[in-house]
């Protein structure tokens, strides 16, 4: 039932960005590029979210998600530029570990409040990269300090049959790709958003995203999740049973942090060629919203994460897609009026009906949205979709507490 | 009773409340030895380089004008922090108070201590702006203020660099460096130099204190005063400690949680403005980014008290400072970063550790009067 009604979310949504596309001109709305460029994006903003389920699940409340991917990024690069992508990869991985590491010390052990540790392990890890890459990159080598040299690109490939792509030799026909040429009105939309989706995609995608159902398997089908979960949820009534709690969230948070290391390497390794300085730039905290959004479940959490990705593949790729969203904000204003109204809310309809009214004037006063302002997109997303989500969220009960063996204090 | 276990001093308690500091000061000399022995040199010799620097005069003045945003920063996160929140948008919020008090205090001439209120005024009214927005979203919404306000630190940059690019900067003719037009002589905060000179106090090459080295301090007092000594204080601490028992004896709490992160915000405005009224007259792009992070790090470390941030934000403006001079003896003077990070981070758990310490030591101590 609830993956019919994810279905027809997505079938509407598409439905609307088709016609607005076919309204506007702005082509890369539901294009193949676009959709391609969003899963790109996505990944990282995917494991750094699937970290936080993890240690938010075992009841600790990882800020520091941030700081562990900024690690995981520069130990991609720094191994990856060496050793090739795929150490680079598990590098990534074991450095977002330690940094989890010193979070699960800080919180677990020694109960220090989650956020302030969160926090501290950001302003360290940052400072921390600067340091190592100065120290690395200081003799004269080029670009300099602030980015690592080159990585080996992992190849790409498609679905076989629908995407193209080679597999043994045998070139595989593109019929998603045929279809989307067509330009038949939303047919050919669905067709180029999945050809962006399965075509020409990196074999870490796939692993990536195949962790999302794992991640569920594992939470809430193994006894190992069940023990976690409690250690989230009520830690005393779980010691009573005999689940060692501490262990519990010890191991929760260093699997987050061995995930959000990899989304950190996945950007310095996949989404580009090096590790340059600040290429993290808050996909940790966007992760962690995307996991709100997601009331702390795997497959919300993809679809949060998948909305911010969206948001972040337009403004990068073209900003007069941009300003054709603006119309989509209309439209969900005009919704939300509509709800208001007959609801029998006047004043929040007439509020929301002049908010569709301003931004209606807005799209066509202005013709292009200035480049900074366009960067903003991904942001502006996660404040108005926490701003929508956050009345409904239910997080574990114990999630954030400091939690001492024996009823200690 | 518990009145006399906690107030009595003695010799533990005393050595407890030196315990934490010391604690995580040798623990953070351990990990910056580290950190130099990786570079191939020797600590010592490190170490004494930025003593001997740091403690000249001309570097000490500039460990001042470095530690004065960082206190007034630090001073508005303490102020959630003290509510039971935290705001991390202090970098945002002092980015557009400095933008929009330079852009809009250039737009006329005042009467100099006159003017100099108002663009503190704007400051504090944009920063203030800026939180409120959170804060809203925190009250009506229930959006948790960290990820709100993390957001709108990312949208501040955005929005100052398109402001200051399409609207607010003059155009110059070959120059690349966008900056707003010059704040007039009766904005500008004075240096202190002309006064430290009559305490004896020779000139320094490029050196001299920032004017607003004065709010800083009155801030501090301030804050202290408001915190400690009133009844708004109470009641902000109060809702910090406890929420729900705050809210049962009468405490608005949903109005406390609004004010801390708009009040927050406002003293986070002026945190900008050191560097822009004392010395570049003018918000430009190279406008010092970090300042509230840092902070961050100066409320935590500082323990949110006055006195601690004023002396964490005067250690961290020294590791800044005297860390230039490792440049010499051939040390990246990043090394200061770890220096800073293992102080906050060891800090942080061993005020906590002591915390526990200090319970299991009352609680015995409570046994001992129970069952003589």
């Amino acid at each position: 039932m609830k993956a019919m009604k994810i279905l027809r979310y997505a079938t509407m949504l598409v439905f609307v960005l088709a016609s607005i596309r076919v309204i506007t001109g702005a082509s890369d709305l539901t294009s193949t590029g676009t959709a391609s460029a969003a899963l790109l994006l996505s990944v990282p903003i995917v494991l750094a979210a699937l970290g936080g389920l993890f240690s938010e699940r075992a009841g600790v409340v990882n800020i520091g998600l941030e700081g562990m991917m900024i690690m995981g990024a520069w130990a991609g690069g720094y191994i990856g530029s060496q050793h090739g992508p795929w150490f680079g990869l598990m590098a990534a991985m074991i450095f977002g570990s330690v940094g989890a590491l010193v979070h699960a010390i800080a919180t677990v052990t020694f109960g220090v409040d989650h956020v302030v540790s969160g926090v501290a392990i950001n302003i360290i890890a940052a400072g921390l990269v600067r340091y190592l890459s100065t120290l690395m990159y200081k003799n004269g080598s080029w670009p300099g300090p602030s980015q690592s040299p080159g990585i080996e690109t992992i190849p790409l490939n498609g679905l076989p049959v629908l995407s193209g792509g080679q597999y043994f030799g045998w070139k595989s026909p593109d019929l998603l790709g045929s279809i989307a040429n067509l330009n038949w009105f939303f047919v050919s939309d669905i067709a180029s958003i999945l050809r962006g989706l399965t075509g020409d995609v990196s074999y870490v995608t796939v692993v990536a995203i195949s962790f999302v159902p794992l991640a569920y398997f594992i939470l809430w089908r193994t006894a190992f999740g069940l023990r976690l979960r409690s250690a989230g949820e009520a830690p005393v009534a779980a010691e009573s049973l005999g689940v060692n709690v501490y262990a519990m969230k010890y191991a929760g948070v260093l699997i987050s942090g061995g995930l959000a290391g990899l989304g950190g390497g996945f950007l310095a390794i996949v989404a580009a060629s090096n590790y340059q300085e600040n290429q993290v730039a808050g996909r940790g905290y966007i992760g962690l919203a995307a996991l709100l959004f997601g009331n702390y479940r795997p497959g919300g959490l993809l679809a949060g994460a998948g909305l911010f990705g969206f948001a972040d593949a337009l403004q990068l790729r073209d900003s007069a897609a941009i300003h054709a969203l603006l119309l989509l904000i209309v439209v969900i204003l005009a919704f939300v009026a509509f709800r208001k109204f007959k609801s029998g809310k006047q004043i929040g309809g007439l509020l929301a009906l002049t908010a569709a009214g301003f931004t209606l004037w807005f799209y066509f006063a202005v013709d292009e949205l200035p480049g900074q302002l366009v960067t903003m997109t991904p942001y502006i997303a996660t404040l108005l979709v926490m701003a929508l989500a956050s009345q409904r969220l239910r997080m574990p009960a114990a999630d954030g507490m400091p939690y001492r063996r024996g009823g200690l204090r | 009773m518990s009145n006399s276990l906690t107030r009595k001093l003695s010799p533990s308690k005393i050595g407890l409340a030196v315990a934490a500091p010391l604690a995580a000061a040798v623990f953070s000399i351990i990990i910056s030895s580290l950190a130099v022995i990786a570079s191939k040199k020797s600590p010592m010799e490190a170490f004494t380089t930025m003593w001997d620097y740091g403690t000249e005069a001309g570097s000490l003045m500039e460990v001042i004008n470095t530690a004065t945003p960082y206190y007034i920063a630090a001073i508005a996160i303490a102020v959630t922090f003290r509510a039971g929140l935290f705001n991390i948008g202090v970098e945002g919020q002092l980015r557009l108070g400095a933008l929009f008090s330079c852009y809009i205090g250039a737009m006329f001439v005042l009467p100099p201590v006159l003017h100099v209120a108002v663009v503190f005024i704007i400051a504090m009214t944009f920063g203030g702006l800026w939180a409120a927005i959170a804060a809203y979203l925190k009250v009506k919404r229930g959006v948790n203020e960290v990820i709100s306000t993390i957001m709108l630190n990312a949208l501040a940059g955005g929005l100052s660099a398109y402001l200051l690019s399409k609207h607010f900067a003059l155009v110059e003719e070959g120059s690349n460096n966008l900056q707003t037009k010059e704040l007039p002589a009766s904005a500008q905060v004075p240096d202190l130099m002309p006064l430290l000179r009559k305490f004896g106090v020779e000139d320094q090459p490029g050196g001299g204190v920032y004017g607003m080295f004065f709010v800083a301090v009155a801030l501090g007092l301030i804050f202290w005063f408001v915190v400690n000594r009133t009844r708004f204080g109470f009641e902000l601490r109060a809702s910090g400690l406890n929420p729900i028992a705050a809210r049962v004896s009468g405490v608005n709490s949903k109005k406390m949680t609004f004010l801390a992160l708009v009040i927050s915000g406002a003293i986070a405005g002026l945190a900008g403005l050191p560097e822009v009224l004392g010395q570049t007259h003018s918000y430009n792009l190279g406008f010092r980014a970090g300042i509230g992070f840092s902070a961050i790090a100066v409320a935590l470390l500082g323990r949110n008290s006055a006195g601690g941030m004023a002396f964490s934000a005067l250690l961290f403006g020294f590791l800044e400072v005297s860390s230039r001079s490792l440049e010499l003896i051939d040390i990246a003077p990043e090394t200061y970063v770890i220096m800073q990070g293992s102080i906050l981070l060891s800090a942080v758990i061993a005020y906590e550790v002591v915390r526990r310490f200090k319970l299991t030591l009352q609680s015995n101590e409570l046994a001992k009067v129970v069952q003589p």
